[in-house]
């Protein structure tokens, strides 16, 4: 694909993009209309339950649904004996996640199933299943489960990457980066070595996972379900159940929050199950209960760090070996961990190792730029140790090694126009990082990367009689792409933003769409929809052409209207986009654009964030008092969304710094499953958080736009780890920086 | 499993005679039974707030409360804020200053202030911040919430604004 040939320039004139309209959706959700995964019925609907393990990990010996089938209103009673053998490893991996088959894996692992008349009959059917458990040790802790001897999930899964000899936990290792470590630390005036640990969180995302589920005898099926992704849910339920993708149709709701976590299935492939066996429609509701013992958290994580300094701040060498739990089963984060730890610096020395190990514990799922903000919490929580260590300016010290156009990414590529220089001169411009700091309060800053991704994208824009537009796409709005899709095809076709409307097609009204993740959807879909604008331009120029009888080459598209263009085409007052709609019939029959693609070209984006925290020297209890953020977005096609997506990350980023943290009891269960102890920032546990977008255009893009929403999650974790260590005086490393944690190290100052 | 029972619940000012469980709670009749599917159910145990409906004017989670127990009182959720096509001054701010993202806490929100902002016309920054600890929204750093709150207030007041 050669789509940079075909961008225009970035210094355009927008008329429509980089404005405020008003949201699209914001109606229906402040009146209670928007219909999220749980508020679909249909006609002799049953409630689907789940039965979860209670251990950490217990082989099951046998499971008897005998009396739970007998009982009065339970039509369908689930288990792994109902599902047939998957091929692919990664989908077995997923179907044994929906429905564990000979160990449960987890505190929390799904073992069963039932499809009763109601949420009362449900609940006493699950009472009525009688599994045998064997319990087996369990491990929950990353550098627990790597020592030899550690209690094994699964014999057999460990790669070829892997050396002789580790636990059969280990699952892979990966490598990335240049140069030589060891000359370059020799060259450093001092070489820092520290090791920092992070615990899992949860996405949190308010909206439980939900689903409907109807399934006929013929094999053909429905689904609706709240998902960042209905044609992978497709794609995944059709292989676990041995359909043909064809016949599964799925529908998304509005989604209530994923942040990565609804980039998978756990009640689907059970709920048409459920609904197969029953006959009936299923719908599943997880508790928030579920949601946190049995959905994706992240990884947790222990990293070590090598990095060597000069005197005058620059990095002479840097290193990291990740060690990242991702779950009881394999593909945790850590090669994206890996490859973003240093990715916002030029170094001549660079060298990460990612270890991706299985624990007892939920497999994670993706969580905002996955991977990247554990990483980057060791590394920039290192630079600041050193650059704090020579007395230098942090900011400075991390200009000195900002990468740049051309500076060879530690993962490898090299990078076309990027933003992180524009982000630290301007944060060191902002009034923000002069102001001053009274008594036990502290200033830190980090700074953040991620990729940001394309993938396959299909994009139909349908002209209709009356001349406005439906933008059909396939990727559920979870960060106000309608608003964005509407203002970039609006923007092509020269027309008024409120004459298009976008809709979220099924599964059965376009082709493959990749998952609304990697911050790929403004981009990606983006880029589709402009050019699906462009098609229907072209056609609705030919139409015109036919209209006046002149060739289509001499009709331009200027101002929503085609006109006639070039010394020969003749006196012809312009056609409206609306004149031409009107008589498409006649001329051609209805007009439409569309575009598929696999989108490359996507820009990377780098953030700086900066943050006044104040430490209580007698409780450890950390105040945050202020927040900047510093972003390059590309371009920023809806501001008043990408300051959202700003603020977003960076609570989220806090959460994660200070409070949120999985626990975990002896017995490998998970003590905190609920909102109540798992502990979420609240409005009063943040401050106004500002932001400033900045804007280096994207060349991989038409109109400049890069991803924006996962950035904002990177720097925090370290941002606030490095502003609380300046308040109180000793480096912490070890997250969540809770009040009991921050006091024992101020006492042992 | 108990018996259901009959009960006659009043609700956005429409009286419904239902036959429910005696444990069935608040929030699933009003979503199951009546169809309210607005009112959102999002930790069970009256933490994060999205269920939050009227009782008599003042908030409650629906979550927290069986509704056999609120027979003989007046019960509002958000499908009865905005009259007709015409949204409250609250749920005006919260569209334009882009106070919600994916939405699903928005209801429990707009509840939330919908009898705060009568009882306290002109709440300070603080104030807003201290209300809406009970209502956890996981996209926006709350900011635009606040700031909607506020101009709603201002608005309600009969100042500029929404």
């Amino acid at each position: 694909m050669a789509l940079g040939s075909k961008r225009d320039t970035s210094k355009r004139d927008f008329k429509i993009v980089g404005t405020r309209p008003l949201r699209p959706d914001g109606i229906d959700k402040v009146t209670g209309r928007a219909r999220y995964g749980a508020d679909m019925s249909a006609p002799g609907m049953l409630v689907g339950l789940v039965l979860r393990s209670p251990h950490a990990h217990a082989r099951i010996k046998s499971i008897d649904t005998s009396r739970a089938e007998a009982l009065t209103g339970v039509h369908a009673v689930v288990t792994r004996a109902d599902f047939g053998d998957v091929e692919d490893a990664a989908t077995a991996d997923t179907l044994d996640n929906c429905m564990a088959g000979a160990k449960a894996l987890y505190d929390g692992h799904a073992v069963a199933a039932v499809a009763a008349a109601s949420d009362a009959v449900a609940k006493q059917a699950l009472k009525l299943i009688e599994v045998e458990y064997e319990p087996l040790p369990h491990v929950t802790d990353v550098d627990e489960a790597m020592a030899p001897g550690a209690p094994v999930l699964h014999e057999g899964r460990t790669d070829e990457t892997v050396p002789q000899g580790m636990s059969a936990n280990v699952i892979s290792r990966c490598q990335f980066g240049h140069g030589d470590i060891e000359a370059g630390l020799a060259k450093a005036d001092r070489v820092l070595k520290r090791t920092y640990r992070t615990e899992a969180t949860h996405q949190g995302y308010i909206e439980p996972h939900a689903c409907l589920a109807s399934m006929g005898p013929d094999g053909q099926a429905d689904l609706w379900c709240c998902t960042q992704g209905h044609y992978m849910v497709r794609n995944t339920c059709a292989a676990i159940l041995g359909l043909e993708q064809g016949k599964l149709r799925v529908t998304a709701s509005e989604i209530g929050g994923g942040f990565g976590g609804k980039t998978t299935v756990f009640l689907e492939p059970v709920a048409l199950m459920l609904s197969k066996k029953a006959g009936r429609p299923v719908k599943m509701v997880m508790t928030r209960s579920e949601v946190l013992r049995a959905t994706g958290p992240t990884a947790s994580s222990s990293i070590d760090v090598r990095i060597g300094m000069t005197k005058d701040g620059r990095i002479t060498a840097g290193f990291a070996e990740l060690r990242y739990q991702g779950g009881a089963y394999p593909g945790s984060p850590v090669n994206m961990g890996a490859m973003s730890a240093f990715a916002p610096y030029d170094l001549e020395n660079v060298r990460t190792i990612g270890w991706d190990v299985v624990t007892n514990r939920p497999r994670q799922a993706a969580y905002r730029a996955p991977g990247a903000p554990i990483a980057a919490f060791a590394v920039e929580s290192a630079i600041d140790e050193l650059a704090k260590g020579f007395g230098l300016d942090p900011l400075e010290v991390r200009l000195k090694n900002a990468a740049r156009e051309g500076t060879r990414a530690s993962y490898g590529p090299t990078y076309r126009a990027i933003g992180l220089e524009a982000t630290l001169r301007t944060a060191k411009d902002h009034p923000h990082w002069t102001a001053p700091l009274g008594p036990n309060q502290g200033r830190g800053v980090a700074c953040g990367f991620w990729f940001n991704f394309g993938g396959d994208t299909c994009v139909s824009l349908n002209i209709t009689p009356d001349g406005t537009v439906t933008l059909t796409e396939g990727n559920p709005d979870i960060g106000g792409s309608r608003a964005s899709m509407s203002m970039m095809a609006a923007e092509e076709l020269g027309i008024p933003y409120d004459k298009v409307r976008t809709v979220i097609a099924d599964t059965g009204s376009l082709g493959q769409n990749e998952v609304t993740d990697g911050s790929r959807v403004t981009f990606a879909v983006g880029l589709a929809t402009i050019e699906a604008a462009r098609a229907a331009k072209r056609e609705m120029c030919r139409r015109a052409a036919k209209v006046w009888g002149i060739d289509e080459e001499a009709v331009v598209w200027e101002d929503g209207a085609a006109k006639p263009s070039g010394p020969n085409a003749g006196e012809f007052p312009p056609m409206t986009l609306e004149e031409i709609a009107a008589i498409a019939s006649n001329t051609g029959g209805p007009i439409a654009g569309h575009f598929e693609v696999n989108a490359e070209g996507a820009g990377v984006s780098f953030a700086t964030h900066m943050v006044d925290t104040e430490v209580d020297p007698e409780t450890g209890a950390v105040r945050v008092l202020r927040y900047t953020v510093f972003q390059d977005a590309g371009k920023a096609v809806h501001p008043d969304y990408v300051e959202g997506q700003f603020q977003g990350g960076a609570a989220q980023g806090i959460g994660w710094a200070l409070n949120e943290e999985y626990i975990y009891g002896e017995d490998g269960t998970l003590q905190n499953p609920g909102f109540l102890d798992y502990r979420i920032p609240v409005a009063s546990d943040l401050p106004m958080i500002d932001t400033v977008i900045l804007e280096i255009p994207n060349p991989g893009h038409p109109y400049g736009v890069r991803g924006v929403g996962e950035t904002s999650i990177v720097p925090p974790l370290a941002a606030v780890a490095n502003s609380v260590s300046d308040a109180s005086g000793v480096r912490l490393t070890d997250l969540p920086l809770s009040p009991p944690k921050v006091l024992a190290a101020i006492q042992s100052r | 499993m108990s018996t259901p029972v009959p009960i006659s619940l009043v609700v956005n000012g429409e009286a419904h005679d239902l036959v429910v469980p005696p444990r069935k709670l608040l929030s699933d009749v009003l979503r199951e039974d009546l169809n309210l599917t607005g009112t959102h159910v999002g930790c069970e145990h009256g933490v994060c707030g999205a269920c939050t409906i009227l009782i008599d004017g003042r908030p409650a989670r629906a979550c927290l409360t069986y509704a056999v127990q609120l027979e003989g009182h007046e019960l509002t959720t958000i499908e009865a804020v905005a009259e007709g096509d015409t949204l409250s001054p609250l749920q005006q701010a919260l569209h334009e200053e882009h106070g919600l993202q994916c939405g699903f806490c928005t209801a429990g929100i707009v509840m939330t202030f919908e009898a705060y902002l009568r009882e306290n016309p002109a709440p300070s920054e603080a104030e807003v911040r201290d209300v809406l600890s009970g209502n956890l929204c996981r996209c926006t750093g709350y900011q635009n919430i606040v700031t909607a709150v506020l101009k709603a207030a201002e608005a309600m007041r009969g100042g500029r604004g929404a």
